[in-house]
């Protein structure tokens, strides 16, 4: 349990950031970047997860297992999604004649 | 100012040694919680990895019929409502026992608008036929994938939404312990566990929101 | 380490504190708990059996026989089911996990003790479901659900049989977590990781296991269900969809699904081993941490089950790759098991033929399973009953085995009593003789071309079909036996004392059967795991002293 307090002022700062990145990724969402465009919004996506993360859900005070936990998840999750995907974007690789 | 509180609140349960311990472990179990929810959803971020990989242009077109105004101003509205859980949390943490209650009062407010907002939005899509089953119509040349996007944005919004509901009804407990003084500085682990509750809900519309919103933005 | 032996039964212990239907339903008590799971678990075990019973009778006859071949559908999905999900998945966990890992680390009860009723309820409720199911005609997809047969075109229980598997998920989600925190937050003083018995790293491996991949389980199973009652299209190919995307997510599961199975079964081997051998396990961090790498790697091989059904073939060259590593720890707990073996000063009873079992069979399996994961030898062998054979081999041979081996070890703990040695070492001999008899002739089976799943098959294999029907007949007297005797000791066995074999281990440290808060006192630990050299001092020196163990 984190016993460090956080102060209104820091999460008001978090909140006001977590609300200018959701206005960023709309904007940069409007503009063709091609490829980029998905890659932008994963990256801002995962800095608002990492702010709420650890500010609001105090991860940034708390045991080292907690992170443990949470990155546990993630990885699996990657895994999931990278060896299924792997599947589908590699099935045109080989074409037989 | 910190209020006394009857002893037993804070009760240490039969099997735990200290308090400290029970803390430790009731964090730690809402933690590993919190992990199985991000590989429930994790199939269905899956399926749709493996379905937007496979249909790139058509997702992208497909998505620019959903309320983007709506889904961005859904997006503030969750956020705002971290903040005042957030806000509940620290009420709590310093026996602030009217703070602890108005926001969390303003969370499930928030919480509320946001249901509210997607609810219309669901409404508006069956008024539109984006409902898959066999009143769906969606013009060629996308009409099958549609039918497949749609689907995907009712599964996972509607599994969120159902989320936010179970959320609710925490909130609205927390809300009546709170307001008869369960909570302080000596006791408000509930209220934290219930903050990392809900703030997870909260992380799943981040990424829901650009996957599901954005993808046909930048088209014209 | 405390060690305190007593020769006579507490007056007062877990089972006689209080009586009554309401002091065993609404219990928290994780032994009760255990209990109620060793009810639940075995009525499965036997319903799930009977299943095999008539498949095994229907298949004496490779033409038509006993039921129509839509009923065979439904025999084979069920023997499945309820096998993998109602009985495999929770038999150890739920019975040897919940009584003993407290026990083990010198803790009150479990961390959650409501939440650990609530999985025995959750489970109970899914088992309800799936009885409707049975007797509402059951369900005929195979307990692997493809679909679009599952989804679209089955006329059978689809939706009823996905909800009670959903619910059994979250009460397996439920125990995993519950055992995980019990493990990080509960342990006694001086009970660091490395002190741990191997069974608390194998049940940790797998609730890691349990946390991890059920969730996806369960959201798979949700978009079959959503499938079928909603009519929209995430596997269908009529609506764009890809049915082998289900086959990722169901196996993404079910694969590590095996693990959960066979991976409790190991830490009781590796109980039973340098008990019955009395001496330290060989190797305990490799032993431990091959737990930990069999749950990790356990993951990423899923795809193994997908070679011939349309994946990329690169996909499929990185699978059997992993598929190959994955191989590695389990070997290396063999090869310990082994070593431990060697200059040791065995003994014959019961739980260690079970043991002994285990290991043979347990290695054939994997063996085998080397040969299913060779993308060429997959072409040829799935499907067939090749596989079948194999994962038997690990389920029955090796899982069944441990958690046989288990029951009867820790017996006298559970139940205060001993069982008969000369029955019980009877039935562990048959159950070896009738497993092989069973299963060994499907390697043939399989190799020769016969495949799974199928309820006609060419008059050439009917001689080994008869074969594996009669061991399945000696399987069942070997199995039944067990229920017969455990059921007999409660009453008229011998008591049994607080460390009977003798072994190490906290569990041994309090009465047989415990007190319902484990110990008098919160235990301090100081010995390495397995001190069998440190035992035999203190039983010689009469350190260890009898004396009647208060109320």
């Amino acid at each position: 349990m984190n016993e460090a307090a956080v102060s209104i002022k820091t999460y008001a700062f978090i909140f006001v950031t977590l609300l200018f990145l959701t206005a960023t990724t709309f904007l940069v969402s409007g503009v063709d970047l091609g490829g980029l465009n998905a890659v932008a919004a994963l990256v801002i996506a995962m800095v608002k997860a990492l702010l709420v993360a650890l500010f609001f859900m105090h991860l940034r005070y708390s045991r080292p297992l907690m992170m443990v936990v949470v990155a546990a998840g993630l990885l699996w999750l990657g895994i999931m999604i990278t060896l299924t995907l792997g599947d589908f974007l590699t099935r045109g690789w080989l074409t037989y004649r | 100012m910190a209020q006394t509180i009857a002893p037993h609140f804070s009760q240490v349960a039969h099997q735990f040694d200290s308090a400290e311990q029970q803390r430790d472990a009731a964090t730690l179990g809402m933690w590993i919680f919190l992990a199985t929810e991000v590989m429930f959803f994790g199939g269905l971020f899956t399926t749709y990895s493996v379905y937007r990989a496979l249909h790139p242009l058509a997702f992208a077109e497909v998505s620019r019929h959903l309320n983007i105004t709506l889904g961005t101003i859904n997006t503030a509205v969750l956020i705002a409502s971290s903040f005042t859980m957030v806000l509940a949390v620290y009420g709590a943490q310093h026996s602030r026992r009217k703070m602890l209650v108005l926001c969390l009062v303003l969370t499930m407010l928030l919480g509320s608008v946001f249901l509210g907002i997607k609810f219309y939005e669901y409404y508006q899509k069956f008024v539109e036929h984006f409902v898959p089953g066999s009143a769906f119509q969606f013009p060629a040349p996308y009409t099958r994938e549609a039918e497949m996007f749609f689907s995907l944005y009712f599964l996972m919004t509607g599994l969120h939404a159902l989320h936010m509901i179970v959320g609710l009804g925490l909130l609205a407990t927390l809300t009546i312990l709170a307001w008869r003084g369960r909570f302080s500085s000596s006791y408000y682990n509930p209220v934290e566990l219930s903050g990392l509750y809900w703030h997870f809900v909260d992380l799943i519309w981040i990424f829901l929101y650009p996957l599901l919103y954005l993808i046909g933005h930048h088209l014209r | 380490m405390e060690a305190v032996e007593s020769s006579a039964a507490p007056r007062v212990h877990y089972l006689n504190i209080n009586y009554g239907w309401k002091s065993w339903l609404l219990t928290t008590d994780h032994k009760r708990i255990a209990l109620l799971y060793l009810v639940s678990i075995t009525l499965f075990f036997f319903l799930g059996g009977l299943f095999a019973v008539l498949i095994r009778i229907k298949l004496l006859t490779p033409g038509t026989a006993l039921v129509m071949p839509e009923t065979y559908n439904k025999l084979f999905t069920m023997h499945g089911i309820i096998m993998v999900f109602f009985f495999l998945i929770p038999s150890i966990p739920g019975v040897l996990g919940n009584f003993l890992i407290p026990l083990m680390i010198g803790a009150r009860d479990v961390a959650f003790p409501r939440l650990n009723l609530a999985s025995w309820y959750l489970f109970n409720l899914a088992g309800l479901i799936m009885l409707y199911t049975v007797v509402n005609g059951g369900v005929d997809t195979g307990w692997t659900f493809y679909p679009p047969y599952s989804s679209a075109f089955a006329n059978t229980n689809v939706a009823a049989a996905v909800l009670a598997i959903f619910i059994a998920g979250f009460s397996s989600i439920l125990t995993g977590l519950n055992f995980v925190v019990t493990i990080h937050t509960m342990r006694a003083p001086g009970l660091t990781w490395f002190r741990l018995p191997l069974f608390i790293w194998s049940m940790y491996a797998t609730s890691i296991i349990f946390i991890l991949g059920t969730p996806v389980l369960a959201i798979t199973l949700l978009l079959v269900g959503a499938e079928r009652l909603l009519h929209i299209g995430v596997f269908d190919p009529a609506y764009g969809g890809d049915p082998i995307l289900f086959q990722h997510l169901f196996w993404f599961y079910s694969h590590p699904a095996v693990y959960i199975m066979v991976l409790p079964s190991m830490g009781v081997i590796s109980e039973l081993v340098p008990t019955f051998a009395r001496k330290q396990i060989y190797g305990y961090k490799f032993v431990a941490f091959s737990s930990v790498a069999i749950a990790v790697l356990g993951f990423l091989v899923w795809g193994h089950h997908l070679f011939v059904s349309g994946q990329s073939v690169y996909a499929g060259m990185v699978f059997s790759f992993l598929s190959y590593a994955v191989a590695i720890p389990s070997a290396v707990k063999v090869f310990n098991w082994t070593a431990t073996l060697h200059k040791s000063s065995l003994s014959f009873d019961a739980p260690m033929l079970y043991a002994f079992g285990f290991i043979g069979l347990f290695t054939i399996g994997g063996l085998t399973g080397l040969f299913v994961a060779a993308l060429g030898v997959n072409v040829h062998v799935h499907d067939t009953y090749f596989v079948i054979a194999h994962f038997h081999y690990i389920m029955v041979g090796g899982a069944v085995m441990g958690y046989l081996g288990g029951i009867h070890y820790w017996w006298p703990k559970i139940s205060g009593r001993r069982y008969p040695e000369g029955w019980a070492r009877l039935a562990a001999l048959i159950v070896f003789v009738g497993f092989n008899l069973t299963f060994f002739p499907q390697f043939l089976l399989g190799y020769m071309g016969m495949p799974r799943r199928y309820y006609a098959y060419p008059p050439e294999f009917q001689t080994l079909n008869v074969m594996s029907t009669a061991g399945a007949s000696i399987l069942g007297v070997g199995y039944v036996l067990p229920l017969i005797y455990l059921i007999w000791s409660m009453r008229y066995g011998p008591a049994a004392e607080a460390n009977p074999w003798p072994s190490t281990g906290l569990e041994w440290q309090t009465t047989s059967p415990p007190p319902t808060n484990n110990f008098e006192k919160t235990p301090v630990v100081t010995n390495e795991p397995y001190d069998f050299p440190e035992l035999a001092r203190q039983r010689a020196s009469g350190a260890l002293k009898e004396s009647e163990q208060p109320a």
